[in-house]
């Protein structure tokens, strides 16, 4: 009881000057000016690195952004940062008016199914989800996987096809299964062009510091470099600026991940294996909003325009168009199903 | 064998001396601030930040070396913070160097955006100029070691510190109030300005390993300190508290990291993690003191109250 007997204390002047606090507070819980809760809306929650990253994060806000100016919903962000409650921003935005809410990166995938199951009603989608054969995915995830392998065999016959000297690089972030993807699907396609080609492997770190490491990158590469290597491909978030770095440096190719990394270094970036995150976002949507929003699995590979290689304006010099002419028929092939790229 | 024998080339010494430049900074002004008395694992938030400045000076003004300088002030702003914290106020020093670490992070990426409007990396800096020295910096990787300015900087810091810290009378009065800061303050020597002095060099020596980071790479890239500051942490105490053998510590986690790229690049299968352990491994050993016994200042980590 004791605890409220102060309260009638407060002179009337306190109270006044209180006021404003409690509308405050209300206008906070009100949604925005522009959300009309009649529609649906889609919410997304960052990974680490969050809006501006140039890359993964960047490639969703994009995605979501698209669907929101073709569908006119509203959507809506939050950007947890580093080593924040991916959870609890997950829990606002689906005990708000957003029917669909997307986590950004395999790790969202458990915070995705704890959430889901206390929210039955809402969708959840997640990036990069993590499979694992001994949970089911909840009715309402999507979980959402890009066949890197795919992308990642077509960039290592560009690299294999230009080398001069015969032998590849790869850098790879951390070590794990995720990554490795890259590195087997890259090998397998330097190795079905270019049998006697050597493929020079190397990874940064075994934490999530690996990520964010350009120096170490940057070493790996020169190494590499150092046993002949003059083409590079990396799937090393920022370590892999490192790599960028020493091709400039010692004047070899690199090739950049995730998204067109050719800005980065000009006249250094051969290609870049590109996810089509934005892609996949705008197309979950898309279901959601006709009433086609399945749960489970979706795969995204050569044959949805999911993973692929950059050709364009910038870098149609560094690659000879034999070079592409072979390439696009090895994707041909994958697409048929007539090359299995190995995934692990 | 042969295998072993490739990865033992002139290469791996540049290898070991990059890797090894930001170690040897920071725990040189590890050294120094913890001789002081004060405890400061802050390390890896001033690295951050001195990569920043850097990046941010040099950015602002065209001029690399007023990079170096922002970086400097930068490390020495923040460290300010921890010796107010800590000395002024008599804190936990533990707790204000992880706060150091965890700000570094926000307050680096909070600018981040403001100037260079990315959250992973900001725009591309020029870096400092080689230093062509006749004749050495036409060989190969030595010279490339010898004319970067940053790596001689560094080795003359190395030596300046030992010198500073055993030879000068400001170096008896450091190494005093953090052994016995009472006996020192009754013969006359102001404890709270010769730590002072301690952290803020400590500020300064983390940060121009950062300025090696962001200039090496020619950009600043959001936690690009990546776990440095806590190497070099233990690096010192490997060390025992004696810059020279705290830098020897520090070349020393460089050449194993670079042999383990190496092994990695000839396909030698040696588990990453191993290579990892070995310098915690190592302190561990020290600290347990089997060959050798624990040298830390007396009054290390140790507020102290004037009476």
């Amino acid at each position: 009881m004791s605890k409220y007997r102060d309260l009638p204390r407060l002179n009337a002047f306190r109270r006044a000057a209180l006021l404003p606090l409690f509308f405050a507070g209300l206008c906070a819980c009100t949604p925005g000016e522009k959300f009309d809760s009649s529609k649906p809306a889609a919410g997304l929650v960052f990974d680490v690195g969050g809006r501006g990253d140039k890359s993964f994060n960047d490639s969703a806000y994009n995605g979501i952004e698209r669907a929101q100016k073709d569908f006119k919903i509203p959507i809506d962000y939050i950007e947890p940062g580093e080593g924040a409650d991916k959870e609890s921003a997950l829990r606002q935005l689906a005990s708000g008016h957003y029917g669909l809410i997307f986590g950004t990166g395999f790790l969202f995938t458990d915070d995705i199914n704890t959430v889901a199951v206390d929210f039955p009603a809402k969708k959840f989608a997640c990036i990069d989800y993590a499979l694992d054969p001994s949970k089911a995915i909840p009715p309402n995830v999507l979980a959402i996987k890009f066949k890197e392998e795919e992308g990642s065999f077509l960039v290592g016959a560009i690299a294999a096809l230009t080398t001069k000297t015969n032998a590849v690089g790869f850098v790879g972030g951390m070590d794990i299964p995720l990554i490795h993807k890259f590195e087997a699907g890259y090998r397998a396609g330097a190795l079905h062009v270019n049998p006697k080609c050597k493929v020079l492997v190397g990874y940064a770190g075994v934490t999530g510091e690996a990520f964010k490491n350009p120096a170490k990158g940057k070493e790996l590469a020169l190494s590499q470099i150092g046993k002949g290597a003059d083409v590079i491909f990396h799937a090393s978030g920022s370590t892999g600026l490192g790599v960028f770095e020493a091709a400039r440096d010692r004047h070899i190719y690199a090739i950049g991940v995730d998204s067109d990394q050719y800005a980065e270094a000009p006249g250094y970036i051969l290609t870049s294996m590109v996810k089509m995150v934005d892609i996949s976002v705008y197309k979950t949507i898309r279901e959601y909003l006709n009433g086609t929003f399945k749960g489970g699995l979706q795969e995204f590979g050569l044959a949805e325009d999911g993973v692929g290689y950059v050709y364009d304006k910038n870098n149609k010099d560094l690659i000879k168009p034999e070079v592409i002419k072979k390439v696009e028929e090895l994707k041909k092939l994958i697409i048929a199903g007539k090359i299995k790229v190995p995934n692990k | 064998m042969n295998e072993f024998l490739q990865i033992f080339t002139l290469a791996l010494l540049g290898t070991t001396i990059r890797i090894s430049i930001p170690y040897i900074l920071a725990a040189l002004g590890a050294t120094v601030s913890e001789l002081g008395g004060v405890v400061n694992i802050g390390l890896e938030g001033l690295i951050l930040i001195g990569a920043f400045c850097s990046v941010l000076g040099n950015h602002l003004t065209g001029n690399p070396w007023l990079g170096v300088l922002c970086a400097v002030a930068g490390g020495m702003l923040f460290a300010e913070l921890h010796a107010v914290v800590c000395i002024k106020f008599r804190a936990n020093q533990i707790i204000s160097g992880l706060a150091l670490n965890i700000m570094a992070v926000g307050v680096t990426k909070f600018f981040l955006k403001y100037f260079f409007h990315s959250s992973s990396n900001s725009g591309r800096i020029s870096g400092l100029p080689r230093w062509d020295i006749p004749f050495l910096s036409g060989v190969p990787v030595l010279g490339d070691i010898v004319s970067n300015p940053l790596i001689l900087i560094t080795l003359l810091l190395i030596f300046a510190v030992f010198y500073t810290v055993y030879k000068t009378p400001f170096g008896l009065r450091l190494r005093a109030v953090g052994e016995n800061p009472e006996a020192a303050d009754t013969l006359g020597v102001n404890v709270y300005k010769m730590r002072y002095a301690g952290v803020l060099i400590s500020g300064a020596l983390a940060a121009l390993g950062g300025v090696w980071l962001a200039y090496d790479q020619h950009q600043f890239t959001d936690g690009m300190s990546g776990g440095r500051g806590y190497i070099a942490l233990t690096a010192m105490i490997f060390g025992k508290w004696n810059p020279l053998l705290a830098a020897l510590a520090s070349l020393f986690f460089g050449f194993a990291e670079a042999i383990q790229i190496q092994l990695q690049t000839i396909g030698v299968d040696l588990p990453v993690q191993f290579i990892q352990m070995i310098p915690y491994v190592l302190t561990i050993v020290v600290l347990a003191g089997s060959f050798s016994k624990s040298t830390a200042p007396s009054a290390d980590g140790v507020p102290y109250e004037k009476q």
